[in-house]
């Protein structure tokens, strides 16, 4: 069986509860699913011994800026096994701007995650570290949110003590 | 903690005490036989020569034996992917150069592969073929300058220079393809800026040609020297699993023995017509890494000397000009040419709404590009996967437990290059 059939097929298997959007665009495969079930399936697609996604690629935000959520993870999976890319998906809200953390899943997480609190103020449930990656600590904006001007905000940035 | 920690040099007013503060959390089960009554906290970088540009380490020691360690990372930071937002797709080429500078080509090349990908489109053969050959050009660069100052961290100085020698070849290679040395911005979506020259073809001929003996040159200095080999030898070794686990990708993924290349596993361009040798190496240490890089430079070597061989006549661009900014000769003579390359020059190329990942080999590892698009000229979101990132993310598992001296040869092995990092 394809791996795109297989990977829906054991998905609704395995939570018959949850909602999944699966979409396809240029071959890639998306699934989106409420954030609270994030490192269940997250844990679910990696220890699945057909599927096997040992490796987080990457997890980053997007922001919609005038959508009612705010804000989407995106996280890219990859399974060494079936030479598949896997992207996946949830909806985060400005008003509880935070999600579950999935780097005791995949340790490469931890320092994606904090990436991604540092340029979009996501706040990551249960992360061992979180503090800003890029930024310096006391910086008080995010940068990549829609809303912070590309020329930055004069003073916010403070010079080093003489 | 009951031990006494020992600061350098007022190091409390520069580290940020949360650093501090992880650093003193961290667990550690490195066994040391006679531990020191005290502990010792070291800044190393962003300024040090050995941290291979802006990185910065934080070393919690004992004695010698680092016991924790935390990279810091932000001070390269230039904000690419802010930068991308608000910018068309054509201009945000020559940014790609200043990404992983030492081969800006092999970025040109990703970024335009993972466009052309969202608008769905394809470059004609032989631009395909001259991109190949860029990259595997710009990965022999990389290697080269690896090798170098790894060999250099560790106190080989020569090898430095020999091996910058031959980078210095391709660099001139580029002089003529592109015009310029560093950063090429040689690539354009839908194919390459122009065809390739005679001359250059023939420079490419010639450095392939000597290149093997030359490398083997350089290789013999650090081959078979004690000093060198003892010094990397089982310093730094990070297992299968946990290199999977960490996110590394490359090279330093291939010296811990998993045979995982993009240019294989998912092949993009005209990969699947050469025919080349991913080598892997099974120890994940110091040494090996060295290894993989002279060993993946001669097959970049191998691929270059087959895509000049099979390279196809025809076109370098695309003609398609609703997505491809036409040739000059055409827009001063055609009036839809004309047309579209306003529309483009003013409001960019619109693909269509969507999203995509691409990523390339690139020389530190996987170079990916994730694009959303809400059918506008500039991209809605762009998301740099950069190799050294992740691979930084390892440094921790690899010096905790290793010497002081040993940090430096493990940063050098793992070939960090900060703008990529820092994006």
């Amino acid at each position: 069986m394809e791996i795109k059939e297989l990977l829906q097929q054991k998905l609704k298997e395995q939570f018959p509860e949850t909602d999944f959007e699966f979409s396809e665009f240029r071959e890639e495969l998306t699934i989106k699913f409420p954030k609270e079930k994030v490192v269940e399936i997250s844990s679910f697609l990696k220890s699945d011994t057909e599927l096997e996604f040992i490796q987080c690629s990457d997890v980053t935000a997007i922001d919609w800026a005038k959508r009612k959520n705010r804000f989407t993870i995106v996280y890219n999976i990859y399974s060494f096994k079936n030479d598949f890319r896997l992207r996946l998906k949830a909806d985060v809200d400005e008003s509880d701007c935070s999600i579950d953390s999935v780097s005791l899943v995949w340790k490469a997480a931890n320092w994606q995650e904090r990436e991604t609190y540092d340029m979009y103020g996501i706040n990551f449930n249960g992360h061992p570290d979180l503090r800003r990656m890029y930024m310096p600590e006391d910086f008080e904006h995010y940068p990549l949110r829609k809303d912070f001007p590309l020329l930055g905000i004069p003073g916010s940035l403070p010079l080093p003590k003489k | 903690m009951d031990k006494k920690i020992t600061d350098s040099r007022d190091i409390r007013d520069n580290v940020h005490p949360k650093i501090i503060q992880v650093l003193l959390d961290a667990d550690t089960d490195v066994t040391i036989e006679d531990a020191l009554e005290n502990e010792m906290i070291l800044n190393m970088g962003p300024q040090h020569p050995a941290t291979h540009g802006v990185l910065r380490l934080v070393l919690r020691l004992d004695g010698e034996t680092v016991i924790a360690c935390v990279p810091e990372l932000g001070y390269l930071h230039r904000g690419y992917e802010k930068l991308a937002e608000n910018m068309n797709y054509y201009e945000f080429i020559p940014h790609t150069d200043r990404l992983d500078y030492i081969s800006p080509m092999a970025n040109n090349v990703a970024w335009v592969l993972a466009v052309e990908k969202l608008a769905g489109i394809e470059a004609p053969p032989r631009a395909q073929y001259i991109r190949m050959m860029v990259a595997e050009l710009a990965r022999i660069a990389s290697h080269l300058v690896a090798i170098g100052s790894f060999a250099m961290d560790v106190g080989a100085l020569t090898i430095f220079l020999w091996t910058l020698r031959e980078r210095e070849k391709i660099l001139d290679i580029w002089d003529i393809l592109c015009g310029a040395r560093f950063t090429n911005s040689y690539t354009r979506i839908g194919g390459v800026a122009n065809d390739i020259q005679p001359e250059a073809l023939a420079k490419a001929k010639w450095f392939i040609d000597q290149f093997d003996e030359n490398l083997t040159e350089c290789e013999k200095l650090i081959n078979t020297n004690r000093i060198f080999v003892d010094r990397v030898d089982g310093v730094g070794v990070i297992n299968k699993e946990d290199a999977i686990d960490l996110g590394f990708t490359g090279p330093n993924l291939r010296a811990s023995g998993v045979e995982y290349d993009l240019r294989i596993a998912q092949p993009y361009l005209k990969y699947n017509e050469v025919d080349f040798n991913i080598p892997t190496f099974a120890e994940g240490d110091s040494l090996a890494r060295y290894f993989i890089r002279a060993d993946e430079a001669r097959e970049s070597a191998k691929i270059v000397r087959q895509v000049i061989e099979k390279m196809p006549e025809g076109e370098v661009l695309l003609n398609q000009p609703k997505k491809v900014l036409p040739h000059k000769t055409e827009i001063y003579t055609k009036m839809e040419e004309l047309i579209y390359d306003f529309i483009i020059v003013n409001f960019g190329i619109n693909p269509p709404e969507g999203e995509i990942y691409h990523a390339i080999e690139g020389s530190k590892g996987e170079l990916g590009f994730y694009l959303v698009s809400k059918g506008e000229g500039h991209p809605w979101k762009c998301k740099i996967r950069s190799p050294t990132f992740n691979n930084i993310q390892a440094l921790p598992k690899l010096v905790v437990g290793q010497m002081i001296s040993d940090v430096v040869a493990i940063i050098g092995s793992i070939d960090p290059i900060m703008g990529e990092a820092d994006k």
